[in-house]
């Protein structure tokens, strides 16, 4: 009973969520969005323990929709997109409770967009039939856009804009491969469904076709991650958002390019995605996002742009992951994909704190603040310590499987990958020394005031699973090792699937 | 129903909608000419309208009710689905426009009450294109049509660019017309016929396609690119549609556009279903329209330019469906041309609102600050926007998967991905529209005060609103409708592999 209306109830309480907030009093509208994001929450909790670990579909809803063209309303998770599910419910009361001081005008627009976009987000999961997936990744890209244009900073048409027109791109080209693939499997088994299942049992014997096919899935997923070149959107787009804008984009809406991968690309194509110059290809492309997105982070300075920059690195190690195709590196993958969200999500709203106060994001603003702002200063330095994967934080688990996991596949790949764990310790460390550190050299600094409670408020859920993650991360890893094994066994049937799970 | 066009009452009998309006054109008429002095009548005019374009639909539905369809092969007039679909099309956007003009109409001083009667005349001329079974039918309807919308275009006689836009419009019309009649002339030389089921015969017999029959099919696609306002035919539609009062040009962008495509797409199906070489012409016109109209609708800065440029790039999409052929392709279009007829119309209307005296000057930039000022009216447009776009939750979005369904299944895997990078790039001019009403500034508090429309516009708004938004989320009605509608209008030849 609960399993069947789960998803479904995840999808449709955001959307009327939204809509009262438009209707009830401006005053209000925080008040309410923030009420219906943490029943939304609630809601999900139960799925930790609902979800039993096993490589198939769960909680699986399924209604016709389309009845002419064989669409069908099909949700289900299975330990992929569980967490990322998790992972969305879990940042949206944080992200609200993030601007409450930040938003400033039209607030009742800004949290209905936030929680229509929740279910755009979650639908993009947890959908299971090609028209609704496509359906959602869509959706969730207006309210995206109208959070960078309205409420975003001095330059940020232009972000919106570019964003908007980059994903639309890829978008569009996955939608013909999409409708390729349909009537490919249509004529094949004589059925027309978009099912996932269905797709999936008929996408053999494309032939060439599958190189386009693929090429068009690639190209959506890849500007969303970002590779490498496909990532000039994401430093525009991260830096003029506002803080719930950034915190989302960063922790979600780049993981739909990986999950992307993950669900669609390899399973779809896989004699394309493991063609050896396919995976040099991609696997150079996630190398240089590592290390010249360090690179690059490290001379920037914009603190929001350091991070953003910094997405691209751990993206990159996302990709390495998945490419390596071995148990620990996928969990490795799956794993940095949540930490990426909860660290770079507490760096985003402790950027957006500071800068509230004293309205710059420029690291040479800063300097000192250590002894005005103690607390605001730990919390920066845990998260960033997490952020370049310190044993005993939730990033170290992550980068230490995928590095590990990678060797047997991509020796020489992986040793280079290893720099850019070295990089990101020296951007972040480097920056946090002249944010926090140094002689407090500017007077205006010397009046910050420290966190609030409701500022805490929205940090601690974030330490908690830092800590969580990289002391136990058992039960997580358990959770997604039965689907990580199907999909390995299923793209590389042979014994290398059969090790056992890496935990360190 | 099955009507025998030898037998007199079956022949009155299946052209009942046309005699219908014919009837009430009547009665507008003597009734503008008894009163037509003051706002009053005017209105009691659009009301006549009204229920002149409410009855014609009507009838079209009795006729849909009983399957009403032509006995024997020959007849000048076709009885089947696609004729009564695509008239409730042309009918509702005449309603439309009627409830659109009614504020405009007054507010412009343009106290002219036979704008209603050219109105329905032109509809009339509408019915009668897509009811042609035989080229000189479509021919009459095509003129009828034509005439009547010049006069519009030049309906306000006080401006310069009103007239200027009747002047180009009849020009460049006539001289398509000729281009029309000369295929039609050089089609009945090869064939010796101008019935289209007759030509579809002889077509078929002839094996490979004579050099007359060839030139005379040529001659027709240029006709009727002129209509539809396909690049590179294209030239007059953006002075036209500049210069001609709002409410008209929003007829123009629809009714005149979906009539001519139906006309082109039972004669390219019909008549030429056996010639490959049509498939190929289109083919390119397609792709150069909609590369075209999306490239030059990128460059405009007014509003009302940049939408009579999205509507070239429109007819581009709408010539994917019709050169995809088959039952998808057929069904793919009407399902387009009502979402296009839809949101278009509602793009027109929100526009009459803007400004006073002038609203060809609109500039998209003049639209920013809209949403904080008038929420509802900057909501529509942005749904409108969206739609055209093909953004999903629309209708225009439905639309466009159903064309590239239907050209995938042709295997015009190209001609598909054109499409959708095309698609992209009006992302660059649909944008900014939102983007003005939403993202930027009112440039003085007084910007949008007289920005309103009366009541009769903004229940149009909201049908169209509506429409797309009801579409987008549950087209199962529409898509079997577009799906029953769509059989008698092939030919028996092809059979293309399509999805249920």
């Amino acid at each position: 009973m609960y399993a069947s209306w789960l998803l479904t109830a995840l999808l449709v309480w955001p959307l009327l969520a939204g809509a009262i907030v438009l209707l009830a009093p401006a005053r209000l509208a925080k008040f309410i969005a923030l009420a219906a994001s943490l029943v939304e929450f609630a809601i999900s909790v139960p799925l930790w323990w609902t979800f039993v670990p096993s490589g198939g579909m769960q909680l699986t809803a399924d209604y016709a929709w389309i009845a002419a063209w064989g669409v069908h309303y099909t949700v289900g998770v299975d330990g992929i997109s569980l967490f990322m599910v998790l992972l969305t419910t879990f940042l949206m009361p944080l992200s609200i409770l993030g601007s409450w001081s930040y938003i400033t005008k039209r607030e009742p627009g800004f949290y209905s967009l936030l929680l229509v976009l929740t279910t755009g987000m979650i639908g993009v999961f947890v959908a299971l039939d090609l028209f609704l997936f496509y359906v959602m990744w869509e959706v969730m890209l207006i309210p995206m856009y109208f959070i960078i244009g309205v409420w975003g900073g001095d330059n940020r048409l232009y972000a919106a804009i570019k964003f908007f027109i980059y994903t639309f791109l890829g978008s569009l080209l996955m939608l013909v491969a999409i409708l390729v693939l349909y009537l490919h499997a249509g004529q094949a088994s004589g059925v027309y469904s978009f099912g996932y299942a269905h797709l999936l049992g008929n996408a053999k014997d494309l032939g060439s076709l599958a190189w386009w096919l693929f090429g068009a899935f690639f190209l959506a997923f890849a500007i969303k991650v970002p590779l490498f070149p496909l990532h000039t959107w994401l430093p525009d787009a991260h830096v003029e958002a506002p803080t719930a804008g950034s915190v989302i984009l960063a922790g979600i809406l780049l993981k739909m390019g990986t999950y992307g991968f993950l669900r669609f690309a390899l399973p779809f194509f896989p004699a394309v995605a493991l063609n050896q110059t396919v995976q040099l290809v991609i696997v150079v492309l996630a190398l240089i996002g590592i290390i010249y997105g360090g690179l690059v982070a490290m001379v920037q300075p914009d603190f929001k742009k350091l991070i953003a920059y910094s997405s691209v690195a751990h993206l990159g190690f996302v990709m390495l992951g998945i490419w390596a195709l071995t148990l620990q590196s996928v969990q490795g993958a799956l794993l940095i994909m949540i930490n990426h969200g909860i660290s770079t999500g507490a760096l985003f709203f402790l950027v957006g704190m500071i800068y509230e106060r004293r309205h710059s994001r420029l690291i040479e603003s800063y300097g000192g603040i250590a002894r005005v702002v103690p607390l605001f200063a730990a919390i920066l330095t845990i998260v960033s310590l997490s952020s370049i994967a310190l044993p005993g934080t939730n990033g170290f688990v992550g980068e230490f499987l995928v590095l590990i996991g990678s060797f047997r596949t991509y020796p020489i790949a992986t040793a280079l990958a290893t720099t850019g764990v070295i990089v990101a310790a020296a951007y972040l460390l480097t920056a946090l020394q002249r944010v926090i550190y140094n002689p407090l050299a500017q007077p205006e600094n010397e009046k910050l005031t420290d966190l609030t409670p409701r500022e805490i408020t929205v940090l601690v859920p974030l330490l908690v699973l830092i800590l969580w993650i990289g002391i136990y991360p058992k039960p997580f890893l358990e959770r997604m090792e039965p689907s990580s094994r199907a999909l390995i066994q299923q793209l590389r049937p042979g014994p290398a699937a059969g090790d056992t799970p890496g935990q360190p | 129903m099955r009507l025998d066009p030898a037998i007199y009452n079956d022949l009155l009998l299946s052209l009942l909608p046309e005699l219908v309006l014919t009837g009430w054109s009547l009665v507008v008429l003597l009734f503008v000419a008894w009163r037509h002095e003051t706002v009053r009548d005017l209105r009691i005019t659009a009301w006549l309208t009204l229920l002149a374009l409410v009855s014609t639909a009507v009838a079209t539905w009795w006729l849909w009710w009983n399957t009403a369809t032509i006995q024997g092969q020959v007849s000048m007039i076709a009885a089947d689905d696609f004729r009564w679909v695509v008239t409730w099309v042309f009918l509702g956007a005449a309603a439309l426009t009627v409830l659109i003009s009614i504020a405009y109409l007054e507010r412009e001083q343009l106290l002219a009450p036979e704008y209603y009667v050219l109105l329905i005349f032109g509809t009339l001329g509408m019915m009668v294109m897509a009811a042609g079974a035989d080229l000189m039918v479509i021919f009459l309807g095509l003129e009828l049509m034509s005439v009547a919308v010049y006069v519009l275009a030049g309906i306000d006689r006080r401006r310069a660019r009103s007239a200027e836009a009747a002047l180009k419009y009849f020009l460049l019309g006539a001289f398509a017309s000729g281009f029309l009649l000369y295929g039609i002339a050089l089609v009945y030389g090869a064939t010796g016929t101008t019935n289209l089921v007759l030509i579809g015969g002889q077509v078929s017999l002839m094996g490979k396609p004579s050099v007359m029959l060839l030139a005379g099919l040529g001659m027709l696609i240029v006709g009727f690119g002129f209509k539809i306002a396909a690049v590179p035919f294209h030239m007059w539609a953006p002075d036209v549609y500049d210069g001609a009062p709002t409410p008209v040009t929003a007829f123009m962008a629809t009714g005149v556009k979906a009539a001519a495509f139906a006309a082109l797409l039972r004669v390219m199906n019909q008549a030429f279903g056996p010639v490959p070489a049509w498939h190929d012409i289109l083919w390119w016109l397609a792709v150069i329209t909609m590369v075209g109209g999306n490239l030059f609708a990128l460059g405009q800065r007014s509003l009302k330019r940049m939408l009579a440029y999205s509507s070239v790039a429109h007819a581009g999409y709408l010539l994917v469906a019709v050169s995809a052929g088959g039952a998808a392709g057929s069904s793919a279009f009407l399902v387009y041309v009502i979402a296009y007829t839809l949101m278009s119309l509602g793009a027109f209307a929100v526009l009459t609102a803007k400004g006073r005296g002038g609203e060809s000057d609109v500039l998209i930039d003049d639209l920013a600050g809209l949403a904080t000022r008038r929420p509802w009216l900057a909501f529509a447009l942005a749904v409108c926007m969206l739609s055209l776009l093909g953004f999903p939750g629309t209708a225009g979005f439905i639309g466009k998967w159903y064309i590239l369904i239907a050209a995938t299944t042709a295997g015009k895997n190209t001609l598909a991905a054109i499409l959708v990078l095309t698609s992209v790039v009006s992302a660059g001019y649909y944008l900014p529209v939102i983007m003005a009403m939403y993202m930027k500034p009112e440039p003085n508090e007084a910007a949008h005060v007289d920005v309103c429309l009366d009541r009769w516009g903004r229940s149009a708004v909201a049908v169209v609103v509506v429409g797309l938004l009801l579409f987008g989320v549950w087209p199962n009605r529409l898509l079997e409708l577009a799906r029953s509608a769509v059989e008698t209008v092939q030919p028996a030849a092809t059979t293309a592999v399509t999805p249920r």
